[in-house]
Formats: structure tokens, sequence, C-alpha cells
């Protein structure tokens, strides 16, 4: 059974001033398998965004409905751990409170919770900056605080949007491998967003292309290259076959919207 | 950030002789202007540089007073010098106890603005968070800040008498629906991006407002209230003017019916440093409160 069916959801929204409508969403299908890391690829504002976010109950479907587990989707919950692009963690609180807040809110024991991020901190690698305030760290270390957040959780499936968006390249690199690193030894569903076509080979057990806006898939690429994945993979002659494959399914869509705007 | 590149090295690459060259080459008289540079827009100064010029501009206005006064340019019965004026307030403070005055505005303006928080913080939290509160409130508390607090002092002069609760509610009307309204606007524009992630991480709406709203505008909230604490002291002003028997405004009042400008100048001078202190508290304060929102 699919860990999360995505049973023909679009989204429309309302015209501004009274214009048309905007379909940003054709009905999409989508069953992802347990412990599987699919991201879902496609030029920018395809409404990749949206579909991540109906997923995560921030946004509802104009039409169809998200299982997880069988069970509807209808609010935002921990079950469904979010990864932002934009940096969103709680500036009052420091790196271990940031990590402690899903486990807070469940009225966890203190003890229990330390421990637990105690472990996060060690997973992501940001020992000795537990009591760091998030506008006292890099960018990237507040996205690893981040991820470590959602995980704290332990949350059926795991949200990305374009985490590593506003990172730079070297930094999103060193990013991309950690997270593998966590996936490959904790197994998760993961359901990442990205418009970055190496990230997405790269992180991917199925890479799921939409095309240009109103969005739908368009393709879905299984990703057969091996774990564990290094960065040098990145230069395989397997992994180009693949890019130059989705290169081409993307550029269509690039070209279609450039086009149309 | 901004980085300085190694410029390539001039042609003779002898920087020592080509810097002697162009110091001959200088004006004499360029050793002068050279230690004055016009300063550039948005260029920041040094603190050593600010403390001077702040305290050179009080100087300056202190300089300016003594000489129109001492040197005789405007008459002795509209505006006291500042050597007699310092010799009032000395007389003030021993003799007339004029300290128990400066105790009773400060309680008074302490007093109404703290009733005024307790009742406009909440109010204000909850107007931000919960929309139909604030259809319901925002047009009627947005009208109600434009009531002047002055004007209402005679009718809480019958309501209330003379004596302190008047006072206090003089504050209170002048501070509260500022304090609701600024903090409303404020908590109406907390981060979506915050709220988003703490609801994808299991957090209800009640803690969303408890654990996010909050704290994410405490910082604010506090800033708010050292600006209309500000405010207050002009309330409490008007309110001794008027129907008044203690406090700083009463000496002032009471000092112009006996022409002692010496007196007036010295009370107002008092509010000046007084507010200077209390706003000082209250940024040290704010803070010491919330490190993590300093830059």
């Amino acid at each position: 059974m699919s860990k999360l069916l995505i049973e023909h959801v679009s989204r429309t929204f309302a015209g501004v001033r009274g214009g048309q409508p905007v379909q940003a969403l054709m009905p999409v299908e989508l069953a992802v398998a347990a412990n599987d890391f699919i991201t879902i690829l496609g030029p920018s504002g395809c409404g990749k965004s949206t579909l991540l976010r109906i997923v995560a109950g921030l946004e509802a479907p104009s039409e169809g409905r998200v299982l997880l587990d069988g069970k509807a989707v209808s609010r935002p919950g921990l079950d469904r751990g979010m990864v932002f692009q934009s940096y969103t963690l709680f500036p009052w609180l420091t790196v271990a409170e940031n990590i402690a807040f899903g486990l807070r809110e469940r009225g966890m024991a203190e003890r229990e919770r330390d421990e637990i991020v105690a472990s996060y901190v060690d997973l992501v690698g940001l020992k000795g900056f537990e009591n760091h305030w998030p506008k006292q760290i890099s960018g990237g270390m507040q996205q690893r605080t981040a991820i470590a957040r959602a995980l704290a959780n332990d949350p059926e499936i795991l949200l990305l949007d374009e985490p590593f968006g506003a990172l730079d390249n070297q930094t999103r690199g060193l990013m991309q491998e950690l997270l593998l690193g966590i996936w490959e030894r904790r197994q998760k569903t993961v359901l990442f967003v990205t418009h970055d076509i190496e990230e997405a080979i790269f992180m991917a057990s199925r890479v799921v292309v939409m095309t240009a806006r109103p969005g739908r898939i368009k393709s879905d690429v299984a990703v057969d290259l091996p774990h564990p994945r290094h960065y040098t993979l990145k230069t395989s002659p397997e992994f180009s076959a693949l890019k130059a494959q989705l290169t081409e399914d993307i550029r269509v869509e690039a070209m279609r919207t450039a086009q149309a705007h | 950030m901004s980085r300085r590149w190694p410029t390539p090295a001039p042609y003779p690459t002898d920087r020592q002789d080509c810097n002697a060259s162009r110091r001959r080459q200088a004006p004499p008289f360029s050793s002068v202007t050279k230690d004055f540079k016009m300063p550039r827009p948005l260029h920041p100064v040094s603190p050593g540089i600010r403390t001077v010029l702040g305290i050179s501009f009080f100087v300056l206005f202190v300089a300016f007073w003594a000489w129109i006064t001492l040197g005789g340019h405007v008459n002795r019965i509209f505006l006291a010098d500042p050597l007699s004026m310092v010799g009032d307030g000395w007389r003030l403070l021993v003799e007339d106890r004029f300290w128990l005055d400066i105790l009773i505005t400060i309680w008074r303006v302490f007093g109404g603005f703290l009733m005024a928080s307790v009742v406009a913080v909440p109010l204000g939290i909850v107007m931000g968070a919960w929309k139909p509160v604030e259809a319901f409130l925002e047009p009627f508390v947005s009208f109600a800040r434009y009531l002047p607090a002055s004007a209402f002092i005679p009718l809480l002069i019958l309501w209330a008498g003379v004596g302190e609760l008047e006072k206090l509610l003089v504050i209170f009307v002048g501070s509260v629906f500022q304090i609701i309204l600024i903090i409303a606007v404020k908590v109406g524009s907390t981060r979506r991006d915050l709220v988003e992630a703490a609801y994808t991480l299991g957090s209800s709406d009640n803690s969303i407002v408890r654990r996010v709203i909050m704290p994410a505008n405490a910082p604010e909230i506090a800033e708010t209230l050292r600006l209309v604490l500000g405010w207050a002291w002009t309330y409490v002003i008007v309110a001794e003017l008027i129907g008044s028997s203690s406090g700083i405004g009463y000496m002032i009042i009471n000092s112009q019916s006996r022409l002692a400008t010496g007196q007036i100048i010295f009370g107002i001078i008092v509010i000046g440093l007084i507010g200077l202190l209390s706003d000082s508290a209250f940024k040290a304060l704010n803070r010491w409160l919330f490190p993590w929102s300093q830059a």
C-alpha cells in the first residue's frame, strides 16, 4: 500500500479584482511508497510548492484529496514535517529549543525531550551550537536546524520546499549529502520540491517532472543509482544521461513559461 | 560585506617613492583640511565623535540661553537666566520639598500607564490575532484614539473629583487606545511563515497565539510601551495644570502666577531628565529581556 496518495488534486486561485480565476494546478495523481525519496522538479511558478502545501495541509485543494496512511489530510499536523525555503526558525528560541518545539507542543517531559534533541543536534552536526540563536548562525546551519526540528517530531513523511534554494552552491552540495545520508540511515518517506535538476536526480529514488503552469505531472523517472551516494556520482555517465533527459523535459516547460509571460 | 582587493602596484613599483612624490606635490596648506572630511550620506560616526557632538549641542544651547538672558537681550521677567534657574531649582528642592512633587508625578505616570498597559496589551493581542474581534473593535478604537485626553479632564473631574484617580484616568484615556491599536497592527503582521512552521510542528490554534504570536511580537510590544510612556509624560503635566494641588505640573502653574520663570524652566528640565532616564531604563530592560532580537 502507498504511504501517500494524491488523488485528483487541483488548485484554482480566485481571480484578482474580478479577473479570471487562475488555475495553478491541474488534477494531479501521485502515489508515494513508504520510504521513497521523491523529488518534484519543475520550472518556477508551476505549482509544485502549491502541491506540497496541500499535502502539508497549509492549503486546501480545490478538488481531490490527499491520503496519508489511508486517512484524508484536512489540516497541518505533526505526522507531516515540513522544511521551508525561507528561514523559519523561531528567532526567540535557541537551536536546541527550536528542535524541541514540536516535542514541547506534545507535552513531552523535559528529560525525554533533551535526549531526543541531543541526538538530532548530533545528526545534523550542530554540536556546540545548541544555545545559539538563529541570527547567530549561518543560513546552512539554520536549514540544518530546520531539518532537525522537522525530524525530531518523527513525522510519517518529510516535506521539503526548496530547502536549499537560498544557500550558496557549495553549502547546497554539502546539505544534499547530509540530508541524503540521514535518509539512507533512517529510512523516511520524503517529498522534496526543487527546480534544480542535479539536486532532483542526486537526492531522489524517483523524479516527478511537472509542466509549466497550470502544473501537471509530465513524467515520472525512476533513479536507479546505487546508495550510498557520493558527490562524485554527479559526474558519472549514468547521472549525466539522466540529467540530459530531464534537462530536455524541463527546458520545453521553461520555454513555455517564458512565452506565456 | 565589502572587500578591498589589492590594487596592482603602480609603475615604478617602489611604493614609498610614489607616496613621497605625492607628498611633495601636495600644497602646503592641505595639512589643515586633510583631517576634516565631509561626511558621506548614511556613513556612521564613531562612538566618541557621537558623544562629543551630542554634548556640544547642549553646550551651545545653554550658551545661547545665557547670552540672550545674561546679555540683557530679553526681559528677565519673561525668561530667567541659567544661573538663577539653578538657584531657583535648588531652593525648590531644599526649601519647598519639590522632590515630593516629583515623586507624586512619577507615581501618577507609572500608575496610569500600568493601568492602560494591563488593559491594552491583552486586548491588542486578541484584536490582532482574531479578525472578527478586530472588525468589531477597531473602528471604535481608531475613533477613540483621536479624542484628546486633555479634553476629558473636565469630565473626569466631574466623575472622579480632583484626586489621584482623576490624574490616573487622564493618562489611562490618553494611552490605552494608542497601545491597543499599535499592538493590534503589530500582531496582525506576525510572520506568516513562522505561524505555518508551527502548525506543521503540531501546534494548535491556541498555542499559535501563546507560543508564536506572543513571543514573536514581545520586543515590538515592549517598544510600543516605551513610546507611549513618553506620551504619558505630557498627559500627566496637563492633568496637573488643571485642578491639582501637587506634582510638577502644579508647581509650574503655581510659578506662573508669581512670574517665577526660573522655577518653570527647572520643572520642565526635570521632566525632560526623568523622561530621558525612564526611557533609557526601558531600553536597557528591553535589551536584557530580548537579546535574540538585537541586531
